[in-house]
């Protein structure tokens, strides 16, 4: 299945360098921050850039982006409606 | 206090040829030393995902601290942190910059550029450890046995620490070897100038 949330779980293991997981392990309702990934703000910069360079999404609000970040799935709603590319 | 009040508990090398830790050897079966660093943490069984966003440098620091530390029966919390090499960062730096001059389409990773410090891989340590003890990385032309040991010596005089990780942590170009060793009052190695040279010079595995 190649849906937007597939693509969003492949990039951001490749970007945050999760090599101990796999897009099978991430829920797409999971937290990525907190308990759930556990990612940290270096990791939300990462996410950021991805955005930028790989939908052409800039974030420049960083309360936005807290919202934003919740879940795969909450990321991906937020890409399909904003993305230019 | 005499130099030998303290001797080396512990040492190890961890190189492109394997790992070291006391004499003992383990020779890698990886041809590249970043696989070799990510094999030797399974091998070590720890459990620390955020290793693998590491560069080069602290990945090294980071397993060469664990194996001295984790194979230590004394308190970890009072070890003082001395760490030095030849090139800094120069390794991640590099790849910071080529990140950053890339052309129009340029965008920098924040997760290469937090490491462009050499004394990030001892913050890692630190965390990963819980030490809040003393802690320098030091930059030299070659290894600097004499320096090591003097400071070393005086952090633990003046009571800054009950022991200390010491280290040379070298990683650039075809260069990527660690030595590190525990300095305690634990052990039979004496800490002196020539039993480090020695140990260093050791390395071959």
């Amino acid at each position: 299945m190649s849906t937007l949330q597939e693509e969003l779980k492949v990039s951001i293991i490749e970007a945050l360098n999760l090599e101990e997981y796999t897009p099978a392990d991430i829920d797409n309702d999971d937290a990525l921050f907190g308990d759930g990934l556990g990612l940290d703000s270096i990791d939300a910069l990462e996410l950021i850039v991805l955005l930028d360079k790989d939908y052409g999404i800039k974030l420049t609000d960083p309360e936005k982006s807290k919202s934003i970040f919740q879940s795969v799935n909450v990321l991906a709603a937020y890409i399909e409606e904003n993305r230019t590319k | 206090m005499p130099a030998t009040a303290y001797f080396i508990e512990s040492y190890c090398h961890i190189s492109s040829s394997g790992l070291n830790h006391n004499g003992t050897l383990n020779p890698s079966k990886e041809t590249n030393f970043d696989e070799y660093l990510k094999s030797l943490y399974r091998t070590l069984d720890l459990k620390y995902p955020k290793f693998f966003k590491m560069d080069t440098l602290s990945k090294l620091s980071f397993l060469g601290a664990d194996i001295l530390l984790e194979h230590s029966a004394e308190e970890k919390t009072e070890t003082a942190l001395v760490f030095s090499n030849r090139s800094s960062s120069l390794d991640t730096d590099r790849k910071h910059q080529a990140s950053i001059t890339a052309g129009a389409d340029v965008y920098p990773s924040p997760a290469v550029f937090v490491y462009t410090l050499p004394n990030i891989g001892m913050g890692e340590i630190a965390i990963r450890h819980q030490l809040h003890s003393e802690n320098a990385f030091f930059v030299f032309d070659s290894f600097q046995a004499e320096f090591l040991q003097k400071y070393t010596l005086s952090l633990l005089h003046q009571k800054k620490a009950t022991r200390a990780l010491c280290a040379w942590v070298e990683v650039d170009g075809h260069t990527r070897h660690g030595f590190f060793y525990m300095v305690s009052k634990e052990g039979t190695i004496p800490h002196t100038k020539t039993e480090i040279e020695q140990l260093f010079s050791a390395e071959n595995v």
